[in-house]
């Protein structure tokens, strides 16, 4: 999903930008917006909460058999398998890969972009904004072909220029080529985002200071590391943990570009897991726990965030 | 850069220059060739053809997936899905931005953190109850549960709705008090200033943050798979591509066109609102 947050500073520093104390004229105005939240978000996380506690499966769902209560059961098998470890430990790997391939490329190019022409930054600008713009579904399509055993482009290519043992290669047969891939994927659609981000706050670093540091002799690189980067850290701060956030939750990708999950599961990430526990397995219950265990991680990377905006003197 | 243009002899063409260009060409690449497969005839697909162009285009691909495939409906439920979700949330969450930024009350504080909260909830881990809520609403209104599309509009209303009060918050909060005051003195009253004057004000943010929501819901596949069980009319177009993918016999043709058919909508909406987009992401930052 796509849902970025950016930070947004108060003009001139005005504090509380409250306007009116005002009886109950603000809840008119929150009403419908509160009650889609509480019927679809906080009592569904409420349920997620409550279903881990149960052992519920597909008997329980057509009530042939009734609900059991099993306490933390669902949590102790959970940590007590050696899977959801490993997915675990995917998940890390995959999303902090992602996550750096993201932010290398986006600030490179952001810093590259204020080197071009006009002309030549919006041809670059227009094709990222596409790439950013292409649905997850058919991103992953076109990769997938791209990269398909005897169709795809690149395995063409490859054989046809003479690595023979690529005629026919699976790119997705291997964990770590499958995530690679993925994870290709995943920065494609995800830098435009890092990009103009960090290229709105390099244009808003003073003309002068780059200016001063360029007569003293420093080379872009030098501009870029020791003057853009200490500058830049509250928007660079946000943009990484915008983007440890997208990528801990990545889903269509690995759905479909490993085919739900890999070659016996070797591609699976938290959320496809719990994902395939409920829907593909029936386990509901279990599902559900993995859910949490999702939903705490990513809670305790929001609150961070939080520390993070209220350190840059974001008002609330 | 200034630079470059008063320091040194100006090259025609600089090395950054080509070397962006490079990079998009590389970042449209994969799109160019959806379109150019799309357009590729069967047999020279099966063939596995590496050249860049083909010298036989045919509309072949669309037309089996439109006239064979249905993708017209799918198309259009994916549309109006899209487009209740837009309108709806971006009213929703310009209220709620309203009384969050011009209002000083209670609880306001806690409100917005909760709000920025609700958009780090991993939606994927809420299919499990929200299924099963979508089936008990289902119950007492159908158009509303599983198999019918306003349970997908429901969903992608509640996962906007963080987002964009987050977004529209600080247009709002841009928006000078000395407007408002003018307004009322001219008796215009609460409901009427926002309606009739903040909301065009804060029109490129509402552009912005529809962008957001939009591109959300036309993109979802998740929540379509799990509630669109059985009802094949009430299909939405990620799922119906979802059907060319065939162990080992992957209608590549198929996937391309319907690719192509459910891009360019979002291709378009970028292009056309990318000024809106660009000033309003930059506006958020530097403020």
């Amino acid at each position: 999903m796509t849902t970025p947050v950016l930070p947004v500073r108060q003009a001139g520093g005005r504090k509380a930008p409250g306007r009116r104390r005002g009886g109950h004229e603000p809840w008119v105005y929150l009403a419908p917006a509160l009650v889609i939240l509480a019927v679809m978000l906080v009592y569904p996380l409420y349920q997620l909460g409550l279903v881990s506690l149960f052992d519920y499966r597909q008997a329980q769902v057509s009530g042939t058999e009734p609900l059991r209560f099993i306490g933390l059961d669902n949590y102790t098998a959970l940590l007590g398998s050696e899977r959801f470890w490993t997915v675990l430990a995917n998940t890390t790997v995959f999303a902090g890969a992602c996550v750096l391939g993201t932010l290398l490329v986006g600030g490179s190019l952001a810093v590259l972009a204020t080197r071009l022409r006009p002309w030549v930054r919006t041809a670059l600008f227009l094709t990222a904004l596409a790439a950013w713009a292409t649905p997850a579904v058919t991103g992953s399509a076109v990769w997938l072909f791209l990269f398909d055993p005897t169709l795809g482009l690149v395995n063409q290519t490859l054989a046809g220029i003479g690595f023979d043992g690529f005629a026919g290669h699976s790119w997705t047969y291997d964990k770590w080529s499958a995530f690679g891939l993925v994870g290709a994927q995943v920065v494609w659609c995800s830098f435009p985002f890092v990009m103009v981000t960090l290229y709105a706050g390099i244009q808003s670093i003073p003309e002068e200071i780059v200016e001063a540091a360029r007569l003293d002799g420093a080379t872009t690189p030098r501009i870029a590391w020791s003057i853009m980067l200490p500058m830049l850290r509250p928007v660079m701060m946000i943009v990484t943990i915008q983007s440890i956030i997208w990528d801990f939750k990545i889903f269509t990708q690995i759905y479909i570009m490993t085919n739900g999950g890999g070659v016996s599961g070797q591609n699976l990430v938290l959320n496809v897991y719990g994902y395939q526990q409920a829907f593909a397995a029936s386990e509901y219950g279990l599902g559900s726990a993995i859910g949490v265990v999702t939903t705490l991680l990513l809670l305790a990377i929001t609150l961070v965030y939080l520390r993070v905006l209220r350190r840059n003197g974001e008002v609330l | 850069m200034s630079t470059s243009t008063t320091g040194r002899t100006r090259r025609r063409f600089p090395l950054a220059d080509l070397a962006a260009l490079a990079v998009a060409a590389v970042v449209a690449f994969p799109l160019y060739w959806m379109l150019l497969s799309a357009l590729r005839p069967r047999t020279e697909l099966e063939a596995g053809d590496a050249t860049p162009f083909t010298l036989a285009p045919t509309l072949e691909s669309f037309r089996r997936v439109i006239l064979v495939d249905g993708f017209g409906q799918y198309l259009f439920n994916s549309l109006l899905i899209a487009a209740a979700v837009v309108v709806l949330s971006t009213v929703c969450a310009f209220l709620a931005a309203v009384a969050l930024t011009r209002y000083r009350f209670r609880s306001r504080t806690t409100l917005l953190v909760m709000v920025l909260v609700a958009q780090m909830v991993p939606v994927e881990a809420l299919t499990i109850p929200l299924f099963f809520l979508m089936r008990n609403i289902g119950g007492t209104v159908p158009a509303l549960g599983l198999n019918h599309l306003g349970s997908l509009v429901l969903v992608h209303l509640a996962f906007s709705i963080p987002f964009a009060i987050w977004m529209l918050r600080g247009f709002v909060a841009a928006v000078p008090r000395e407007v408002e005051e003018a307004a009322r003195l001219d008796g215009a009253g609460s409901f009427t200033f926002v309606r009739r004057i903040l909301f065009p004000l804060v029109a490129p943010g509402v552009v912005a943050c529809s962008i957001f929501s939009f591109i959300a819901t036309w993109n979802d596949f998740l929540f379509a798979r799990t509630f669109i069980i059985s009802a094949q009319e009430n299909q939405t177009l990620p799922i119906a591509l979802l059907t060319f993918f065939k162990p080992d016999e992957n209608d590549w043709g198929g996937i391309m066109a319907g690719s192509v058919l459910m891009t360019i909508p979002v291709l378009v909406f970028f292009i056309l609102v990318q000024r809106h987009l660009v000033s309003g992401l930059g506006g958020a930052v530097k403020g």
